[in-house]
């Protein structure tokens, strides 16, 4: 199996296409958050390669040519953002200041858990930059001596979670402007939850990857201070 | 040839963007770095709308797809991650929900005291 897998130069890609397909076919007929698109197609790209005993190397061989685009695409997030120009010159301090509180409870909150349950340094600063595009969580965690490796796997599960969870999360506490929602989804689950915020609308998407840029780079300059603490 | 000059732009900056990662000493990535460049180019009209909107938003609408491939690579980390799994799944859970909780409710504090916060969507 793993010979005709490698045989192919797309056929990882159209394994990962058509779980999404599925996943957005199972959300629209359950009607239902819980059917999450990228989840379900990660849990059945999964089964699928335990299924068939194929190695996870000769799957991303062909893969990875769909995360290869992703830089590109982060670059095209300033074109909504360019759009929506205005609402950024007008609001930012607003913009700025709120980003900025949810870059801090963050840390403060990841500081707080790990005391709590007695984990090491090493493993505290593994999870400190949980929250930001995974290019600069790497950069940090082994800056502070973490395991970059785990914090990848934490940085996806946290944009998943946000994905699945945001249209909830800012029905559920009221969140009144898309302005907030946006940058909420972008700050504290960057490019993954950034899929839904522009699912949501224009302004939620261009918010939400103004966010990725302006939480990614205060979490730099955070980390700082926030690595010398447990 | 519409898609083509769009296509050209896109990557174009995304390189420029890379080029900066090399030199730049900063734990910057490329793609911010691209952002950057590409918002500076459209507001000061270097580059047009019309001339990177199609292909752009064609790649952030296939975005969340990107991360199929990185997120199934868990099953290779999933070693390193299954013995402190759960503590790190619950400072995970509680962790996103403070941050996207409190960042959107205190821009809907910072908004509403703002001149003019009533003309937002």
């Amino acid at each position: 199996m793993n010979d005709i897998i490698l045989s192919s130069a797309t056929i990882g890609v159209v394994i990962s296409l058509l779980a999404y397909e599925l996943g957005a076919w199972m959300k629209k007929k359950f009607r239902s958050g819980i059917f999450n698109p990228l989840m379900i197609s990660i849990v059945l790209t999964i089964i699928f390669l335990l299924a068939f005993g194929i190695e996870y190397e000769n799957y991303n061989a062909g893969a990875k040519y769909l995360s290869y685009l992703l830089t590109p695409a982060t670059v095209s997030l300033s074109i909504p953002l360019y759009m929506k120009l205005d609402l950024l010159k007008k609001h930012l301090w607003a913009i700025l200041g709120g980003i900025l509180s949810g870059v801090l409870s963050g840390m403060v909150c990841i500081l707080a858990l790990a005391a709590a349950f007695g984990l090491s340094h090493e493993q505290y600063v593994t999870l400190l930059p949980k929250s930001i595009t995974t290019a600069i969580g790497i950069g940090i965690a082994e800056e502070y001596g973490g395991v970059a490796a785990i914090t990848v796997a934490v940085i996806i599960i946290t944009g998943v979670l946000g994905n699945m969870t945001a249209e909830f999360v800012c029905r559920t506490f009221g969140i009144k402007y898309a302005v907030s929602r946006g940058l909420a989804i972008g700050t504290a689950s960057h490019a993954i939850g950034t899929g839904k915020a522009i699912e949501m609308g224009e302004t939620e998407g261009a918010m939400s990857g103004l966010a990725i840029a302006v939480a990614g780079l205060m979490t730099v300059a955070a980390a700082g201070v926030f690595s010398a603490f447990l | 040839m519409k898609y083509l000059k769009q296509l050209l732009i896109i990557f174009l900056a995304t390189c420029i963007g890379e080029m900066m990662r090399f030199f730049i000493p900063l734990p910057i990535p490329a793609g911010i770095y691209g952002m950057v460049i590409m918002l500076l180019a459209l507001i000061t009209g270097i580059v047009k709308l019309e001339n990177v909107k199609e292909t752009g938003e064609f790649l952030i609408e296939i975005m969340p797809v990107m991360f199929i491939p990185p997120a199934v690579g868990l099953i290779d980390t999933w070693g390193l991650l299954s013995d402190i799994f759960v503590p790190v799944i619950v400072i995970t859970v509680i962790s996103t929900f403070v941050v996207m909780i409190v960042t959107g409710k205190l821009t809907d504090l910072l908004l509403s005291r703002s001149k003019g916060g009533a003309d937002i969507e």
